[in-house]
Formats: C-alpha cells, sequence, structure tokens
C-alpha cells in the first residue's frame, strides 16, 4: 500500500486540494488492518493518546544536488513541523542516513540543526551513508546509546517496547542489509521477558522486509528476526532507507518505510536504480519529504501512525 | 653479512611481514597512475561497475570513477586490496595490482553492487 502523495501528482488542483485537507493521511492500525484517514478527522480518534513520538529519516546533511539543493533547510522544516504538533511528542527517532558521507562536519551540522530545531531527546540508528570508512565509530561515539558494543539497543516507554537494531554494517558482497548471529542472539534474550500483548517497535535504517532486493532494499536475515517477533500482538517495523512510503501488513506485524526529509527516490524497480528522483522540481519537493507521527493509545494495543508531508 | 647489515634485512622482512594483504597484492594511488602505465577504466554508474568483470595483466593500474549522483565506496571482499574512501560524483579510486589471481569487490553502501578483477 503506498500513501498518495508519494505519487507525481502533476495537477495542480489536486495537490490544492491534498493541502487544503492537511497535507497528510493518518494511518489507524487496528487489529493489524490500516485504515487511511485525512489529517484532520484523525484529531478526534487520537485524542485520547498516552504518548505520541516521531519518526524522521535519511536527512542526507552533505547532500547538495537536484532535487534539493538546502538539505539543512528541508530538515529545519521538518523539525518546525514536530514543534508544531498539538500534542507534544515523546521523543524523536531518526532512523539513519543522517549524513551523505559520514564527515565529522556533516555529522556537526546534523547535531546543530537537531539542537537548534529542539527536537528534544533523539533515539537514532545508523544509515550505511553514517558508517562509511570507519564503521560507525564516529557516529556511535555521538549518537549512540552506549548499551551494547555492537550499538544496538532497547528502551520502554509508556507501556510500548522499543527496540533499535543496526543492520548496516558488515555487509557482504550481493548481500543485502544485516543484522549478524549476535545482535539476533541478544534481541531474542531482550524479548525474552516481555508478554505477549507487549506493544513492540522495531526500528532499523534498511527495510527489515523485502521490499526490492534487487536493490538492495532489504536485510539478509529478517527471516530469523521474524521468528522472534510473531509471538506479539502488536508489533511495528519503521525504517527507512529507501525515501518513501511502502507499507506491509504480515499477521501482527505492520512494516513501513519512511520518507526522507531530503530527497525522494524512485518507486521500486522504476529508472535504472535507486539515486536521487531528480526531476521533482523545487516547488514539488516538500510532498515528497516528511515526518511520521505515531501515537499510542492508553488501553490500546495498536499504535496510530501518521504521515505528515512538509508544506 | 655483519651484524648491523643483518639487522636492516631482518627490519625489512619483519615490515613486509606485517603489511596487511592489500599492501601485499595491490596498492592504491592518491594521484592515479604515472605516465606510461597500463591503466584500464571501471565506471561506476546507474548503480553497477562498468564492466563488471575485468581482467587486466599483472601491473596494470585500474581506475575507478564515480559517474552516479550518490555516493560509492569500492571495497575488497576480504581485504585483498586497498578500498576506496566515500567516492563522491566524479571521484576516483586507483589500485595497482601486482599479484595475480581474482579480486571480488562492491561497493560497502550498496552492496548489491559486485565486480572483480582478473589479474594475469
Amino acid at each position: 500500500m503506498q500513501n498518495t502523495h508519494d505519487e507525481p501528482a502533476q495537477d495542480r488542483r489536486h495537490f490544492l486540494a491534498c493541502m487544503a485537507a492537511g497535507a497528510g493521511t493518518l494511518w489507524l492500525m487496528k487489529g493489524g488492518v490500516l485504515q487511511a484517514r485525512p489529517l484532520s478527522d484523525g484529531k478526534a480518534a487520537t485524542g485520547d493518546a498516552s504518548f505520541s513520538f516521531v519518526q524522521i529519516s535519511d536527512s542526507h546533511i552533505g547532500f547538495h544536488k537536484a532535487p534539493n539543493m538546502d538539505v539543512s533547510g528541508t530538515l529545519r522544516q521538518s523539525l518546525a513541523a514536530i514543534r508544531s504538533q498539538a500534542i507534544r511528542p515523546a521523543f524523536v527517532m531518526h532512523t539513519g542516513d543522517l549524513t551523505h558521507l559520514s564527515k565529522p562536519e556533516q555529522f556537526d551540522t546534523l547535531a546543530g540543526l537537531m539542537q537548534e530545531g529542539q527536537a528534544g531527546k533523539v533515539f537514532y540508528v545508523p544509515g550505511e551513508h553514517d558508517v562509511i570508512g570507519d564503521n560507525g565509530a564516529e557516529f556511535f561515539r555521538r549518537f549512540g546509546e552506549r548499551q551494547q558494543a555492537g550499538g544496538w539497543y532497547s528502551f520502554d516507554h509508556g507501556g510500548v517496547h522499543f527496540v533499535g537494531l543496526i543492520n548496516v554494517l558488515n555487509l557482504k558482497a550481493g548481500g543485502l542489509g544485516y543484522l549478524g548471529a549476535d545482535q539476533l542472539a541478544w534481541l531474542k534474550n531482550d524479548l525474552a521477558g516481555l508478554s505477549a500483548e507487549t506493544p513492540l517497535v522495531v526500528f532499523a535504517h534498511m527495510p527489515l522486509w523485502s521490499v526490492y532486493p534487487s536493490w538492495g532494499w532489504g536485510t539478509d536475515d529478517s527471516a530469523q528476526l521474524m521468528t522472534y517477533l510473531r509471538r506479539f500482538g502488536s508489533v511495528t517495523v519503521l525504517n527507512g532507507h529507501i525515501h518513501q512510503i511502502q507499507q506491509k501488513v504480515e499477521g501482527t506485524v505492520t512494516f513501513y518505510t519512511a520518507r526522507s526529509t531530503a530527497y525522494p527516490q524512485p518507486a521500486p524497480g522504476v529508472g535504472p536504480g535507486p539515486g536521487p528522483l531528480q526531476t521533482v522540481t523545487a516547488d514539488a519537493l516538500h510532498r515528497y519529504l516528511g515526518v511520521r507521527d505515531v501515537r499510542h493509545v492508553r488501553g490500546s494495543s495498536v499504535l496510530a501512525v501518521t504521515e505528515d508531508v512538509l508544506a | 653479512m655483519n651484524a648491523p647489515n643483518a639487522f636492516k634485512v631482518l627490519c625489512v622482512l619483519l615490515v613486509v611481514a606485517a603489511l596487511p594483504n592489500a599492501m601485499r597484492n595491490a596498492s592504491a594511488l592518491e594521484a592515479g597512475p604515472p605516465k606510461g602505465a597500463k591503466v584500464y577504466q571501471v565506471a561506476i554508474h546507474n548503480f553497477a561497475f562498468e564492466p563488471k568483470n575485468l581482467a587486466v595483466p599483472s601491473g596494470a593500474y585500474v581506475v575507478w570513477t564515480n559517474r552516479d549522483e550518490e555516493p560509492h565506496v569500492v571495497t575488497s571482499a576480504g581485504a585483498l586490496f586497498p578500498s576506496s574512501g566515500a567516492l563522491d560524483t566524479g571521484d576516483s579510486h586507483t589500485v595497482m595490482f601486482s599479484k595475480p589471481g581474482t579480486y571480488t569487490y562492491y561497493c560497502s553502501i550498496h552492496p548489491m553492487m559486485v565486480g572483480t578483477i582478473t589479474v594475469h
């Protein structure tokens, strides 16, 4: 299922209609089935939220080509959109590719923008662009949670168990994302004490499901991960990497990929490769970028996922 | 052979033994290949190496050049030759291959991109 805002809409009237409707879609997850509503209708439905959090992804600080010459500016806009939320999110989650080339000055810029944008507590996982040349040493030094030597971690918030996974290291020639035996063993143990009713949110940079393996959009050992997640009644998997919204429901597990705050990439298999979608014009770019808001409703095991485009 | 010379030879041997495989099979050049060298080009284009498989004689220089808008990192499987740093658009990585064999490499940030260099 794909949000209609990700499809190139050339019709300006359609675009204005979308803007008028609140420039976003509210996703309500009920029993593993997603229901879409305009953002403006969603306020009543999420009024009893016990907490919410926001996912942003793929800021690519250092990228300076078509279609976005100002990735700092679009990240600033994303952070402003977070500040304007009626309910202050409990925290922000950044699902990787903070930088384009892992350069110290790019990490500096990202950290400065997050501070300036008053993002508050941010949980990060690295993308493959953040670990170039040093296996992520600089990333983990600046943004790591320092729970495990491998960089992965978990925490609890409002009755929901969150797990941040690393799937961009030790990649094999010809392979996809990779979790590795050590991380999977840790995760099995981390989840062992939880009741099946505990809502789970699992996040990592590369998709933890096979979106389009021939472009590298998947994770080699995600099948093993799934065997640990299936017993839970509500699992939400949040990823970045592909710069567009893709979703899939598999039993009680719902998979989402997020938009980028920097630039869109083509739909799976459209065009020669997964590079920046350069044909997007500057005035249309904001429709392809965005932030994701997730609300947890007390007394319910399901999470409501909202997509906001930059407007 | 007097004692100081023997010591020097031993030192050289130790240094050679300590070099990683990457340095013994091949060497990377910051400035590109010297004049008159046997040079082979590999373009990185549309998330692929062109040509994907390349045969070169021993002593040849291979130059990878990134023609994509996306960065790439030329990485030797098993670290048998020096990997590039992040190659932005237009950046090149040059390696001189001395030891015969087949060298598989990939892009460390897009590992579905795989190529080989066969040195005769």
